[in-house]
C-alpha cells in the first residue's frame, strides 16, 4: 500500500520537473527562432545585393535564385576596370588613411596638451572644441562651402580632406583626454627628469601608452570616411577625385538599370567595411557602448 | 620672463595650435558665416550681397509649404525610428541579455547594418522596392498578395513609409547594442533579490530594469531624434525627396535650395531654424530626464 501511494507522488514531481525544462527548452527556442528571423532580416538584402551582382543584365530581372548557377564574376571585372571603380577605390583609401592618421596625431596632440600641460585659457578651448559635439548646425555645410569656394579648395582632394579631419578632432580629443587623464604621471614625470622634452615625451611615452584609444579613434574614423557622403557630393565634382559612395550615385545616375554592376560596385564598396568590422567588432562596440553608457 | 618659461608657454600652444587652426576654420567660421548669410539674399556667386533683416525668416515661416512639409516627414520617420524602431531594438537586448548561446553571433549581426553607409543601405533597398522588377514585389506574387506590388518608393501613398522602414533596418542594431549594454551594467544582485522576494518576471522588469535604465532610454531617443531629423543620405539614394515632395526632409531641402536655387541667404536661414529646433528638442529632452531623474 505503502509503494503504491507514493508512486504517484514521486510521478508528479518527475512530471513537473520535466516540465520546467520543457519550458526552458521551449522559451529558448522561440528566443533563438525570433533572433534567427531577425538575422536572416539584417543580412539577407546584404545577400541579395551580392547575387545580383553575378547575374547578366538579362537574367537579373528574371532569375531570383540566391545562388546564380552561372556566376558573371567578369562583372566585377567591368565595374572595377570600365566603371571607373578602381579609381574610386583607391580614392575611398587615400581619403580614409590621410583623414585617419590627420585626426589620430592632431586630436592625441591637442589631447595632451588639455591633459597634461598647464596654459592660459586651456578649459575654455577645451570646452569650446567639445561643444561642437553638442550644438546641431545642419546648415553649416553651406557656410562650409563657401569658405572652401573662397580657398580654393572647391574640386581638390585638399578640400576634401581637412573638413574631415576637423570632422574626427571633437570626439578624438574628448576620448583621448580622458584616457591620458586617468593614465598615471609617474612615467612621463621620471622620463622628464631623464630629461626628455614634452615633444618626445609625448611622442614616445604617452602615445604608445594610449594606443588602445588610438585604436578606437582611428576604427571610428575608418568608418565615417569611407561612409561619407554629403561632403563628397557638395566638394567633389571631377570623376577623377571621387570616393567610393559619390562613384555609386554617379554610376547610378548614369546606368540607372544596370543592376548588376551597380551591385558589383556596392560589393566592392561593402567589402573593406565587412573586413575591418568582423576583424575589430569586439573593439567597435566595447567603443560605442562605453561612450554611451559612461556619458 | 625667463626665456626658460617662455619657451614652456610657447610649446604648450604649438601641441594645440593644429587642432585650434583647423577648428577655426572649418568649424568656427562655418558655425558664425551662417548666421551672417541668413540675413542676405546672397546667390553663392555673384559679388552682390544685400542685408535683407529677417525676410528670409519671414517668407520661410509664413510662406514656405515644402520646407515645413519636409519637417513634417522627418518627423514621421524619427516616429517610427523611436517607437517600433527602439521597441524591436529593446526587446531584441533583453532577449540576448541573459545566459544564451551565441549571444555575440546575434550582436555582431544585429550591428552590420548600422555600420554600412546610407547610400549602399539605400541602394540596396532601391533595388529591392523596385516596382517592375524587385524581390519584395516578386515575394508578395509568391505569396499570393500579387494584389499588393507597386513601386513602392515612386508610390505616393507608400515612399515616406518604405523609406523609413530602410531606415530601421539600418538603425536598429545600434539602439540594441547600446540598450544591450546597459542592460549588461545592471548589477545581477538586484535581479536575484527580487527573484527571492518571489518578484515575477514583469515585476522585476518594471520595478528593476526600467527605473535603472532610464538614462539609456533617454541617451538612446536624444541620438535617435537627432541623427533621424537630419537623415539624408538613404533620401537621396532612393528617392532623392520625390514623388513630388513626399519624401523631402530638411537637408534635402536646404540642398536644394542652395544648389538647385543658388538661394545661398535663404538656404543658411533654413539651416538656422532647423538647427535651433533641433537644439530645442534636445533641451526639453534634457530637461524630462532631469525631472524623471529627481523623482
Amino acid at each position: 500500500m505503502q509503494i503504491n501511494h507514493n508512486t504517484p507522488v514521486l510521478d508528479t514531481s518527475r512530471v513537473d520537473f520535466n516540465y520546467e525544462r520543457a519550458r526552458k527548452n521551449a522559451v529558448s527556442f522561440f528566443v533563438h527562432l525570433f533572433l534567427i528571423f531577425v538575422s536572416v532580416g539584417c543580412l539577407f538584402p546584404l545577400w541579395w545585393a551580392f547575387s545580383s551582382s553575378l547575374k547578366t543584365q538579362e537574367t537579373v530581372f528574371k532569375d531570383l535564385s540566391f545562388f546564380p548557377k552561372d556566376p558573371q564574376w567578369s562583372n566585377y571585372y567591368y565595374a572595377w576596370t570600365k566603371a571607373d571603380f578602381s579609381g574610386y577605390f583607391l580614392n575611398s583609401l587615400l581619403y580614409t588613411v590621410v583623414v585617419v592618421i590627420g585626426v589620430v596625431i592632431i586630436a592625441s596632440m591637442a589631447a595632451y596638451a588639455f591633459s597634461r600641460l598647464q596654459f592660459w585659457g586651456k578649459n575654455f578651448l577645451f570646452l569650446l572644441l567639445i561643444s561642437t559635439m553638442m550644438i546641431p548646425i545642419p546648415g553649416s555645410f553651406i557656410a562650409l562651402y563657401v569658405l572652401l569656394n573662397k580657398l580654393h579648395l572647391v574640386d581638390t582632394r585638399l578640400g576634401y580632406i581637412l573638413p574631415q579631419i576637423n570632422g574626427g578632432l571633437a570626439l578624438g580629443i574628448f576620448l583621448l583626454k580622458t584616457f591620458f587623464d586617468d593614465l598615471p604621471k609617474e612615467i612621463e614625470d621620471s622620463a622628464a627628469i631623464d630629461g626628455c622634452g614634452r615633444l618626445r615625451t609625448y611622442w614616445y611615452i604617452a602615445l604608445p601608452l594610449a594606443r588602445p584609444a588610438l585604436a578606437v579613434l582611428a576604427i571610428f574614423n575608418i568608418l565615417a570616411v569611407w561612409n561619407e557622403y554629403l561632403l563628397a557630393m557638395l566638394v567633389l565634382s571631377s570623376k577623377h577625385l571621387m570616393p567610393l559612395q559619390r562613384g555609386l550615385m554617379v554610376f547610378q545616375g548614369a546606368h540607372i538599370t544596370q543592376y548588376p554592376l551597380l551591385m558589383a560596385g556596392i560589393v566592392i564598396t561593402v567589402l573593406p567595411v565587412l573586413a575591418v568590422y568582423l576583424v575589430l567588432q569586439k573593439h567597435i562596440i566595447k567603443g560605442i557602448t562605453a561612450g554611451a553608457v559612461k556619458g | 620672463m625667463t626665456f626658460q618659461s617662455f619657451r614652456k608657454v610657447t610649446g604648450s600652444y604649438l601641441f594645440i595650435a593644429p587642432a585650434v587652426l583647423l577648428f577655426a576654420t572649418f568649424s568656427l567660421y562655418p558655425f558664425l558665416k551662417v548666421f551672417q548669410l541668413s540675413v542676405t539674399d546672397w546667390d553663392g556667386i555673384s559679388n552682390s550681397m544685400h542685408y535683407v533683416g529677417l525676410e528670409n525668416f519671414k517668407d520661410l515661416w509664413t510662406d514656405n509649404p515644402v520646407f515645413w512639409g519636409s519637417m513634417k516627414n522627418a518627423f514621421y520617420v524619427t516616429f517610427i525610428a523611436l517607437t517600433i524602431q527602439n521597441f524591436l531594438a529593446l526587446f531584441l537586448a533583453l532577449l540576448c541579455d541573459r545566459e544564451i548561446k551565441g549571444g555575440n553571433i546575434y550582436r555582431v549581426i544585429f550591428y552590420l547594418p548600422p555600420v554600412l553607409s546610407g547610400i549602399v543601405v539605400g541602394l540596396i533597398w532601391n533595388w529591392i522596392y523596385d516596382g517592375n522588377y524587385g524581390l519584395l514585389n516578386h515575394l508578395l506574387q509568391f505569396i499570393g498578395l500579387g494584389d499588393l506590388q507597386r513601386a513602392w518608393l515612386s508610390d505616393a501613398k507608400t515612399a515616406l513609409f518604405s523609406v523609413a522602414v530602410i531606415h530601421m533596418w539600418k538603425g536598429f542594431g545600434w539602439g540594441f547594442v547600446i540598450l544591450l549594454a546597459g542592460l549588461q551594467s545592471i548589477p545581477r544582485e538586484l535581479y536575484e533579490a527580487a527573484k527571492v522576494d518571489g518578484a515575477n518576471t514583469w515585476v522585476v522588469f518594471k520595478n528593476v530594469t526600467v527605473p535603472l535604465m532610464i538614462p539609456v532610454f533617454i541617451l538612446v531617443s536624444i541620438l535617435t531624434i537627432l541623427g533621424t531629423m537630419q537623415i539624408f543620405d538613404i533620401i537621396i539614394a532612393t528617392t532623392g525627396g520625390g514623388p513630388g515632395y513626399h519624401t523631402e526632409v530638411p537637408i534635402t531641402r536646404i540642398v536644394a535650395t542652395m544648389i538647385g536655387s543658388s538661394k545661398f541667404g535663404y538656404a543658411c536661414a533654413m539651416g538656422v531654424t532647423f538647427g535651433l529646433i533641433l537644439l530645442a528638442i534636445s533641451m526639453i529632452q534634457i530637461r524630462v530626464s532631469k525631472m524623471m531623474k529627481q523623482v
